[in-house]
């Protein structure tokens, strides 16, 4: 394994961010702030390394492996590199329908890469994903985890990629 | 897109005006004059469930079970902290209508949890998030704001002794917590593993506390309940089929979206409302409860009315209200192929029947998708499923294993085709 020297830290911004989601919940309960801690970090650092999730339980104050455990349950934390812009089509039957295996064809042949692979510049990697609650805005797709996209024709997709730096 | 025909959770919304969701558009359509109610004049806990009884309100969730009823199992003298969780895990492939709430009338989900708050004794909530739609959970957090900031929430709320903070709490991708206990595992901040019941959560909950839990759409109905009393929203139904109901309708159609309308109607009036059938095609089968509900075959569907007793006789189930419209082309194999992968993708894997079995339910349609079907692979999956179902902790194998059952009563025509001809009838998706 591939380890840097230096532990990943997190920002201040991140840390209060953190903060805030550690108040809605009792004292003796911050392992409740866990998954959005651990979402503070991955969008910080884009991905959780083994390290990274080290960092955030000792911030959070829960042993490294009960953030690991959320860390590897929930599918959208990545635990390896993804590339600058993470696009996660919905197929699930509702997409499907409406166009879902279209978008998500019309992504691969635009980009030249398959599902869970990312471009050799590192800007994009693709993901399939299931569904998302915005059936009836099909085809949907999820840029970096956060910001959902509707109605991705093939002409919506051409403006999305064109935005994305 | 939201389309309001009618009903309690939009009554007024007008959508065009950027601020529809913001507290004041709330307040001038009628918003937080249920709790203002309550408040000033001294409604009390009894009455508040007596009037959630008549009003015949069933959870619009998925499981449909009563609300008052769920209310009045709560511990109301219990000394200790207690929770109210809502439940805007929307994961159900199908259901969008919890999203469109928190973006387009949070204050209405807010002002519901207040009130059963305070029905219930309970002065602390939080509402767990779907995942994928973090911009909603922005949109929810924004409106807590402004709640808070108008004295409705926080302590001593509108100069009384009562108080009530609330929160929402952001989930990261799993379908299997929208499952109640699954859901408490996650906001305790764990893997979202389901618990087995009982004890149920209104005697061991959040952090082992009594919790009551109840879904977006529920709540958004509890301040017209309050405000214009449970008997005049029976009435917006049928009985035991209280109220009107948002559909989330996806698929085939020319114009999918929500659609809240009175339990009751008629589905053919639904798809008319829809814009009828994209170009023109046929109605092959609907899936009228979210992708967990048994498939229903055009002619039966066309005869149903949408509620919860309709749809359970005509052998399926009203579920979220997630109605997925399939025409003519539509491959029963290749949908029932999507739909188990989804299951296999989602077991959390504590349960080896469902951990396993979800597998096997894939893999097996998914042969028969690709030409390498086998006669006795029908059989097979009934025999699999049957060992799913009733098996597990939690209903995640049960709702695996429906559509197969129910794809195999109504098409497995369709299905002995794949196998003998190694090929669709029809060209699918
Ligand atoms: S099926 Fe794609 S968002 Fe629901």
């Amino acid at each position: 394994m591939v380890t840097s020297n230096q532990a990943p830290t997190l920002s201040a911004e991140s840390q209060a961010q953190i903060d805030r989601e550690l108040a809605k919940y009792p004292a003796d309960q911050r392992r409740s702030a866990l998954m959005s801690a651990l979402r503070i970090a991955q969008v910080e650092h884009r991905w959780l390394s083994n390290e990274l999730i080290a960092v955030v339980a000792d911030y959070v104050g829960v042993p490294p492996i009960a953030a690991m455990e959320v860390a590897t349950f929930y599918n959208m934390f990545d635990r390896a590199p993804v590339g600058r812009h993470k696009i996660t089509v919905c197929t699930n039957l509702p997409c499907a329908l409406s166009g879902g295996y279209k978008a998500a064809d019309y992504l691969k042949q635009k980009l030249g890469i398959g599902f869970n692979e990312t471009t050799a510049d590192g800007k994009f990697t693709l993901k399939e994903g299931e569904c998302m609650g915005a059936c009836g805005y099909a085809p949907v797709l999820l840029v970096n985890n956060h910001s959902m996209c509707n109605h991705m024709t093939p002409d919506a997709i051409d403006k999305k990629l064109a935005e994305l730096e | 897109m939201t389309v309001y025909v009618k009903g309690v959770v939009f009554e007024g919304v007008d959508f065009d005006d950027p601020k529809h969701w913001g507290i004041e558009a709330y307040m001038a359509r009628g918003g937080y004059t249920a709790l203002k109610k309550i408040l000033s004049t001294g409604m009390t806990q009894d009455e508040i469930i007596a009037e959630m009884k008549t009003s015949g309100l069933r959870g619009r969730g998925g499981a449909g079970f009563p609300t008052g009823l769920k209310w009045s199992f709560m511990p109301r003298s219990f000394p200790g902290q207690k929770y109210l969780v809502c439940n805007t895990d929307e994961g159900e492939p199908g259901t969008f209508k919890d999203l469109d709430i928190i973006v387009d009338n949070p204050h209405a989900l807010i002002e519901g949890m207040i009130i059963g708050g305070f029905a219930m004794g309970i002065t602390v909530g939080y509402n767990y998030i779907h995942g994928e739609v973090f911009e909603a959970y922005e949109r929810f957090e924004a409106a807590l704001e402004e709640a808070r900031a108008a004295g409705f929430l926080g302590d001593n709320i509108l100069g009384t002794s009562f108080c009530f903070q609330l929160h929402g709490h952001h989930g990261y991708g799993a379908y299997i917590c929208g499952e109640e206990t699954a859901l408490l595992e996650s906001l305790e901040g764990k893997k979202g593993q389901p618990r087995f019941k009982p004890p149920f959560p209104a005697s061991f909950g959040l952090y082992g506390k009594p919790t009551t839990i109840n879904n977006t759409e529920t709540f958004a109905s509890v301040p017209y309940i309050i405000r214009e009393g449970g008997q005049k929203f029976l009435e917006l139904g049928k009985p035991n089929n209280g109220g009107t109901k948002l559909f989330s309708v996806s698929g085939h159609v020319n114009r999918p979206g929500n659609y809240e309308i009175p339990l009751g109607t008629p589905f053919s009036e639904l798809l008319e409302m829809c814009g009828g059938m994209r170009d023109g095609k046929k109605l092959k089968a609907v899936i009228p409860g979210g992708s967990s509900a048994p498939v229903l075959p055009a002619d039966i569907m066309m005869q149903c009315t949408m509620d919860y007793d309709s749809i359970s006789k005509a052998g399926s189930m009203l579920g979220s209200g997630a109605v997925i419209v399939m025409d003519e082309t539509t491959c029963m194999v290749k949908a029932l192929e999507r739909l188990s992968y989804f299951y296999f993708e989602e077991s959390c894997g504590q349960c080896t029947p469902c951990r396993e079995g979800t597998g096997w339910l894939y893999r097996v349609v998914h042969r028969i998708e690709q030409g390498l079907g086998r006669p006795e692979d029908l059989d097979l999956l009934l025999s699999v499923g049957g060992n799913i179902a009733g098996r597990t902790i939690c209903a995640l194998g049960d709702a695996a294993v429906m559509p197969v059952q129910g794809m195999l009563k109504h098409f497995r025509s369709e299905f002995e085709h794949h196998i003998e001809h190694k090929q669709c009838l029809v060209p699918g998706f």
